[in-house]
């Protein structure tokens, strides 16, 4: 028997803790099919049915679906996801980009759709190539993506096409390059910001 | 002024200067330049328990024309440092600085692209603190560094002061 540093009770509550935690892990099937899963594979059915050519790839991790969709159809599918009245994915939580420095499909926009109505999440990506990134905007589905969408813009230049105001969030307007891309100094370009004279 | 013949030939300081700096150092109007957390012990250092007050420094205005010695409190970001500058511009003579905190000091553990690395770089500062965030004592340590200095008559950073563990190479840094 190994020697217990607490006191029993206390030893005694975190083994019926860890045999609960293990009870619901292993016995009950919690990473294989839990309603947060059903949720996932209704979602992809719908999206296939009705956007079939239009889903690129789909992968699941943790319960967490991810579909890729071409920027072509990236409006129509958010506005379907949003519109739908069983899906009801209502709220844009997040819209991020990410450089992936490939040297095709370099650029990537993540949307982070939230539903009210059956409190799931999901995600949506979109690429586009390093030489002119663009992608259309969703500032139409989602009013809270003008924002989101000026950040990711300052952050790594992509270029939200029909943004009604697509102007740098954080940077000076003057500031000609994008710090979050992966070709970016930490310490940034010397002299391309300017400070007061002493 | 007529106290002459009161109080005696002789007897009033001939170094009006002095008296002037002596007013000028027990009424410093600070600027509370609180930029990011830093600002959270400024206002500390501003309430009842370390109380300002003592120092005659609790008059903080919102207007730079009204200040004496700008408290630069936070991170200094290169799209603020125009912002600052053009506060302390606005400062009427003569005025002081305050560099609060690692951050406004050298740029602290912010060392990337948006951070200016010292606020020495564009403007005089008469006395940095040390500590992420100084705590008020510090903050009081540094105005009555300042106010020795406004005493002395010094001003727009000459022989910057140095409160807390700031390291020889540091200092070497944020002099030159």
């Amino acid at each position: 028997m190994s020697p217990s540093r607490g006191g029993g009770a206390y030893e005694e509550i975190r083994e019926a803790e860890l045999q609960q935690l293990r009870r619901h892990i292993y016995e009950e099937g919690w990473s294989n099919s839990s309603p947060m899963q059903a949720i996932n594979e209704k979602v992809l059915g719908m999206l296939k049915s009705k956007y079939g050519d239009a889903i690129l790839g789909a992968n699941e991790f943790r319960g967490e679906l991810t579909i890729v969709v071409p920027k072509e159809r990236i409006v129509e599918v958010c506005r379907f996801m949003k519109e739908d009245g069983e899906l009801a994915f209502d709220l844009l939580a997040d819209l991020c980009g990410i450089d992936m420095y490939t040297p095709e499909n370099r650029f990537g926009v993540i949307y982070n759709l939230y539903s009210l109505k059956t409190k799931h999440r999901i995600r949506l990506k979109t690429f586009t190539e390093e030489e002119n990134p663009k992608v259309p905007t969703v500032t139409g589905v989602w009013g809270t993506a003008n924002w989101h969408e000026r950040e990711t813009y300052d952050m790594f230049g992509i270029i939200f096409e029909g943004h009604p105001d697509l102007r740098r969030m954080y940077m000076p307007d003057e500031f000609e390059y994008h710090p979050l891309r992966k070709d970016f100094p930490l310490m940034g370009i010397p002299g391309s910001l300017d400070l007061p004279k002493k | 002024m007529g106290l002459e013949s009161w109080m005696g030939d002789g007897y009033i300081a001939t170094k009006l200067e002095d008296v002037i700096n002596w007013c000028r150092k027990n009424s410093l109007y600070p600027m509370p330049m609180g930029i990011s957390c830093c600002a959270i012990e400024m206002m500390a250092a501003a309430g009842p328990r370390f109380d300002i007050a003592r120092f005659g420094s609790e008059v903080m205005r919102f207007t730079p024309r009204q200040c004496d010695v700008m408290i630069v409190a936070g991170t200094t970001t290169f799209k603020m440092a125009k912002v600052v500058r053009k506060i302390y511009d606005q400062m009427p003579e003569p005025k002081w600085v305050i560099a609060m905190g690692a951050c406004t000091s050298s740029g602290g553990m912010y060392r990337t692209y948006s951070v200016v690395q010292g606020i020495d770089q564009f403007l005089p500062v008469d006395v940095y603190v040390a500590g992420c965030p100084p705590r008020p004592d510090n903050l009081l340590n540094a105005l009555m560094l300042l106010q020795q200095k406004v005493q002395r008559g010094e001003c727009k950073g000459t022989a910057p002061a140095y409160v807390g563990d700031f390291r020889r190479s540091h200092q070497a840094k944020t002099v030159g």
